[in-house]
């Protein structure tokens, strides 16, 4: 991570000790890279869903009314779904994977008797997640594209979107996972991870919820569907810039708790 | 009288229901109330809103459509949950079939008190959708307690299928597989959601053949009072074939891997 | 020469380790060893005082000085989900060293810890004595100026150890500075040049083993075992024998430059032990005499 760019600069302060981060990444990789075959299945989940969509909901809803036009509804859900997905990877890669790392195998410890830091460790990680997004999305991509539903060269925008959602939950997800105390906790991440994934405005538009819109607004999934699906609309608001708003705090706040607690956990 | 052994595994297993109960329970609701309200309710206005689909589904509102299948997705979906990992851990990490198979029980017992407790996991999920759909005016029926039972029926077509799978395997690298390459495509092509009616033609056969779709039919039929009796006798036909094998494996596969 | 290590790690005590020196921390479990390897690694702030690693702070330096140390935990902390090979080299990348480099190193090292065999398998699957080598490999990736090790052969069968404490004297002989804990007062003086004897978290001696030897305990050692419960009662008969008594539960050790003197001696009052036995002065006499228990309780 260049030093120059914004995000280093609002960057909480412990972060700043972060040396090398990549590291981190460089040792996830090694270990996928004797199991591709995850990353390659994860290809076909969006494929199904994109076709279900088109074929079974395009069906029998035909087009939906967004931003003042009438857009067929597999248009309309596909953004959505692409964030959903982000989202979904992250919070899967931060949460059980870095619990059994931090609890059980000890890889952290070993981390930490080498120049890498606690910063490192939680920024690594969050990189790493964001990676694994990053290919995920791009196979999405790949599949909105062989199925026809690319309409434009606005959809490489979703790419960064999604990097930014995978950022903002990961954080999140990280932060959270360092309070957990066993592994019964996690049977409340789909617990939230499922009301945001029906609810963020993913299958109907913000319209549809009348007077409760303001609770569909608190979800930060909204804010990545929101975007993913301007940007890959080429619908330009000044909307979205709350969205990449609300998601680079979620993204600071869960970043600089991960580190802190990583740091208190294995630091003893 | 003395319990029979299965009932015995059963006991257990119910330890382990103790500690987690509050959270299982609280998920087992939240999850059909959630999908119920957000795709029966909320894609269901938009559905409803367009004549033609009102009359692909049969003239009934959506949600009346989407109930019955979350009945039937709901015990796959936890055949599958709780089939996989917990399976092969009883094997490899937790040591709890071999202390059984150190009692008396042979493997069959074994794996008959290992379908009682996917009955008791699934009847919890399934209830938890039964209760959901109770509630509301589109989907109360008194068709929802042969449902419940279609629903378990082919829920038991899963866990035998997906146990059998998870004990002949040494690692549990092809588990993330399964889920998303079986489970996961049929969860969303198998007539819970919409229509296979409206599935491409070289799709259509397929999903004919899924134990899915039997139950999805089947609990639909009950719940609707569409179901004649030839359709009742061909699903339960269809589910009782997929259902046998499974089973047969599951007992072959538990008497390899604990009495070798 | 250099100073390597100059910290006040414990109640104030300074500790110089030089170079191609080897050091051990000597005590019982609990005594403290760990944590003091654990802030010495600066991987645990210091709670109070002042402590200096290669002349640096660790509270900001931690990171400097992480990068010229070896560490080997006592509990090993392998990467399981990685080969034996890899572990090696994704740890030299932790320091930043070329990926060439490291592949290098790792084969190397390995060669040297004897598991050149193993590279590609689980490392499930290597014994505890593999493991631990592995780590000892681990820990000298970034050719550590410095190589930590925690209670190295805790756990590990008579066999495994001679492996072990074969490549540790290699390493000693290739200038590797070690600093080592150990209840074992055979470990100690195989491997440690000095040594401090630690208990309930202060130094209680310091010196070479033959100096802590000389200095707490006599040249050779006698041991009678008087029978269960019998130990105690023959104390006052035994008193003038050698320089000193000890009585433990299960014998009395007299402690006497010439061991079968004092034998005899006990034989002309008439005692008549039910075994008895002369053998030279160890480390674990040192510990008895400073801290009135032994170590392996």
């Amino acid at each position: 991570m260049s030093r120059d760019t914004l995000m280093w600069r609002i960057a909480p302060p412990i972060l700043r000790t972060a040396r090398r981060p990549q590291r981190v990444v460089e040792r996830n990789a090694i270990v996928y890279r004797r199991t591709p075959m995850v990353l390659i299945s994860g290809f076909f989940e969006p494929l199904f869903y994109l076709l279900s969509i088109r074929i079974g909901f395009g069906a029998l809803i035909g087009d939906v009314d967004f931003a003042g036009r009438s857009i067929d509804y597999a248009q309309f859900v596909a953004p959505a779904l692409m964030a959903s997905s982000a989202m979904n990877g992250a919070v899967y890669d931060s949460t059980m994977n870095i619990y059994f790392k931090l609890r059980y195998s000890k890889t952290y410890d070993a981390m930490l008797a080498s120049p890498l830091g606690a910063a490192d460790v939680a920024l690594g990680e969050i990189m790493w997640a964001m990676l694994r997004g990053f290919i995920y999305s791009v196979s999405f991509l790949v599949c909105l594209v062989v199925l026809g539903m690319a309409e434009s060269w606005w959809v490489l925008a979703a790419l960064p979107a999604c990097m930014l959602i995978g950022l903002a939950f990961a954080a999140v997800g990280m932060a959270l996972t360092t309070y957990m105390r066993s592994w019964a906790d996690f049977d409340w991440v789909p617990a939230v991870t499922l009301p945001l994934f029906l609810f963020s405005a993913t299958f109907y538009p913000l319209s549809s919820y009348g007077d409760f819109g303001w609770i569909v607004e608190l979800s930060p999934l909204y804010h990545g569907a929101a975007l993913v699906r301007g940007v890959s609309l080429g619908i330009a608001t000044w909307g979205m810039v709350a969205h990449v708003a609300v998601l680079s705090a979620l993204a600071a706040t869960g970043l600089s708790v991960a580190a802190r607690r990583v740091e208190t956990l294995l630091l003893k | 009288m003395a319990t029979p052994a299965s009932v015995r595994v059963l006991e257990m297993q119910m330890l382990l229901l103790k500690r987690i109960w509050k959270t299982n329970l609280t998920l087992s609701f939240l999850q059909p109330l959630l999908f119920f309200l957000g795709m029966g309710l909320g894609v269901g206005s938009l559905v409803n809103d367009r004549p033609s689909s009102a009359e692909a589904l049969g003239g009934i509102p959506y949600a009346s459509f989407l109930g019955p299948g979350l009945l039937a997705t709901t015990a796959m979906l936890t055949a599958a949950g709780e089939s996989l990992w917990p399976v092969l851990g009883g094997f490899k990490w937790d040591g709890t079939y071999e202390a059984m198979a150190a009692t008396r029980l042979t493997a069959a017992q074994v794996v008959r008190g290992q379908f009682l407790w996917l009955g008791v996991r699934m009847g919890i999920a399934v209830g938890g959708v039964a209760i959901v759909l109770a509630v509301h005016p589109d989907t109360r029926s008194w068709g929802i307690a042969p449902a419940v039972a279609a629903a378990m029926l082919c829920g038991l077509v899963f866990t035998a299928w997906i146990t059998a799978w998870a004990a002949s395997r040494e690692y549990d690298t092809s588990f993330s597989n399964v889920q998303r390459l079986v489970i996961t495509p049929l969860f969303l092509f198998g007539g819970a959601f919409y229509p296979v009616d409206s599935l491409p033609d070289v799709l259509r056969p397929i999903a004919w053949v899924t134990p899915l779709w039997h139950g999805v039919e089947m609990c639909r039929g009950f719940m609707l009072h569409t179901l004649g009796g030839v359709d009742l006798a061909l699903h339960t036909l269809v589910l009782v074939a997929w259902l046998i094998p499974g089973w047969i494996l599951c007992d072959r596969f538990f008497a390899k891997r604990l009495y070798r | 020469m250099k100073r390597f290590g100059d910290f006040e790690a414990v109640k104030g005590i300074d500790i110089d380790v030089s170079p191609g020196e080897s050091f051990g921390f000597l005590g019982p479990n609990g005594a403290g060893k760990s944590s003091t390897m654990r802030m010495i690694a600066a991987v645990s702030p210091v709670s109070e005082g002042v402590l200096r690693i290669f002349g640096l702070d660790p509270a900001h330096d931690g990171s400097a000085i992480r990068n010229r140390l070896g560490v080997v935990p006592q509990a090993d902390n392998l990467d399981g989900e990685l080969t034996p090979l890899d572990n090696l080299i994704i740890y030299g990348r932790y320091f930043d060293i070329p990926r060439s480099e490291c592949i290098a190193r790792a084969r190397e090292l390995l060669d040297f810890v004897q598991l050149s065999d193993r590279s590609a398998g689980r490392v499930d699957s290597l014994s505890g004595g593999m493991k631990r080598r592995l780590t000892i490999a681990r820990g000298l990736m970034n050719r550590p100026e410095m190589l930590l090790l925690d209670e190295p052969t805790t756990g590990l069968d008579p066999q495994a150890r001679h492996v072990l404490w074969d490549r540790l004297y290699r390493l000693k002989q290739q200038g590797v500075t070690l600093v080592l804990t150990t209840h074992y007062m055979d470990e100690a003086e195989q491997l440690c040049d000095r040594l401090v004897v630690m208990d309930a978290g202060r130094i209680a001696a310091e010196g070479s083993p033959r100096e802590l030897i000389t200095r707490y305990s006599t040249r050779e050692v006698l041991e009678l075992r008087f029978g269960a419960g019998q130990n105690a009662d023959q104390e006052s008969s035994l008193i003038g024998i050698g320089e000193r008594l000890e009585v433990l539960a299960d014998r009395v050790l007299v402690y006497a430059d010439d061991g079968e003197a004092a034998l005899r001696e006990v034989h002309n009052r008439g005692l008549q032990p039910e075994s008895s036995l002369v053998r030279r002065s160890s480390l674990e006499d040192v510990f008895l005499r400073l801290t009135g228990r032994s170590l392996e309780e």
